[in-house]
């Protein structure tokens, strides 16, 4: 899932300044799983945000509503005839969402409260961390299921650097090398001959080096 | 209740440690609870949500604590911690708006019939006394 967190609150209240009314919108998909903006979180931040304004004598009017989903036109679409009430959106999604209000709603300030952090796992209640960067043209068939792009703080594709120590990253001594553990795991899996094919240099265009991607299939539109 | 002598304070008790000081709550002023603490009964205090401590605040209230079992006492074991993660998240919400943190406590309380219970209601009373009116008040 996309995983994120609020704003510092003083960054969101910065960006409100001077508004008057503004709605919360929330996300149901990946935000409210990682408890950073869902119902639960919308309810929180609004009373914050009214809590603030209050203490300056400058009350705001803050409208709750949370979305199935904010990157679907579907959901989206639901907002058309209220969008243009609210001295702006302040979106609880990850960016995508925002983006996509932004696109739909051409005439209506769009703001983050959120900062999107990365694509990842949730470890355990309260722990979340990265697995995929997102590339385009995934290499985990060679490498064991771990991924040297998000995982290795050089992204390196040919083994560790020199800074691999007992199985950590020079980075820092909590982050696993994940050459380490691409090694151990191809050796549990008598796979270690893998480790011979050099990568080639890996085409980027497929990721963010060539331009916006984007994906249509011929299939499946109406 | 704006005069700065009685503070307006909302504390979310749980059960069981209410009924330990006194087993009949219409008691508690006889027994020197104060009266400008309003109470409002939890099954748990690890049923508190951020959202009721906040919107406390939002109205009107100096002061919000929560009083809950200690740790290990809690009756459904981690109440009261999950309680006290609730009440520190808002103590740092407090302190990104220029509030003072102080104004929201979690105590942990002995369930033995005793009066902890009176105490820590007087102690938040006097400690709202000295920081003055909530800075929400009159606006
Ligand atoms: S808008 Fe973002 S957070 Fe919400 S479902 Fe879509 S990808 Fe997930
Ligand atoms: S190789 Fe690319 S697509 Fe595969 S997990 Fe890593 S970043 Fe994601």
């Amino acid at each position: 899932m996309i995983v994120g967190e609020r704003k510092p609150i003083q960054e969101i209240v910065g960006m409100l300044k001077g508004m008057k009314k503004i709605l919360i919108l929330g996300c149901g998909g990946c935000v409210s799983v990682c408890s950073a903006g869902g119902e639960k979180e919308v309810e929180i931040l609004a009373s914050i945000l009214r809590i603030d304004r209050k203490k300056g004598g400058e009350p705001i009017e803050t409208v709750e509503k949370t979305l199935t989903r904010q990157c679907d036109t579907e959901y989206l679409e639901g907002l058309k005839d209220e969008a243009g009430n609210y001295d702006a959106i302040l979106s609880m999604a990850c960016g995508v969402g925002v983006n996509y209000l932004a696109d739909m709603y051409p005439k209506t300030p769009v703001l983050p409260a959120l900062n999107t952090s990365f694509m990842g796992v949730s470890e355990e209640q309260g722990v979340w961390s990265e697995r995929c960067a997102g590339c385009g043209d995934c290499v985990l068939d060679r490498t064991g299921g771990l991924c040297p792009i998000a995982r290795c703080s050089k992204r390196l594709l040919n083994g560790p650097c020199g800074g691999s120590q007992n199985g950590k990253c020079e980075i820092s001594p909590n982050v696993a090398c994940v050459w380490q553990l691409i090694y151990d795991r191809l050796k549990g899996l008598n796979q270690l001959e893998k480790l011979k094919d050099i990568f080639p240099v890996k085409d980027w265009s497929s990721s963010l080096h060539g331009g916006p991607r984007k994906i249509v299939r011929e299939d499946l539109k109406l | 209740m704006n005069d700065v002598n009685q503070p307006d304070i909302v504390a979310f008790c749980c059960h069981y440690t209410a009924y330990a000081c006194s087993q009949d709550l219409q008691n508690l002023p006889r027994l020197g609870f104060p009266e400008n603490v309003r109470l409002e009964i939890l099954p748990c205090s690890g049923r508190i949500s951020i959202t009721r401590l906040l919107k406390a605040f939002e109205q009107g209230a100096d002061g919000v604590y929560v009083a809950g079992c200690w740790e290990d006492t809690c009756h459904n074991i981690r109440g009261s911690q999950i309680a006290k993660k609730r009440v520190d998240y808002v103590k740092d919400v407090l302190a990104q708006l220029n509030i003072k943190p102080e104004r929201v406590e979690m105590y942990m309380i002995s369930r033995e019939p005793n009066r902890g219970f009176i105490e820590v209601a007087k102690e938040m009373t006097e400690r709202i006394k000295r920081l003055g009116p909530s800075p929400l008040k009159g606006k």
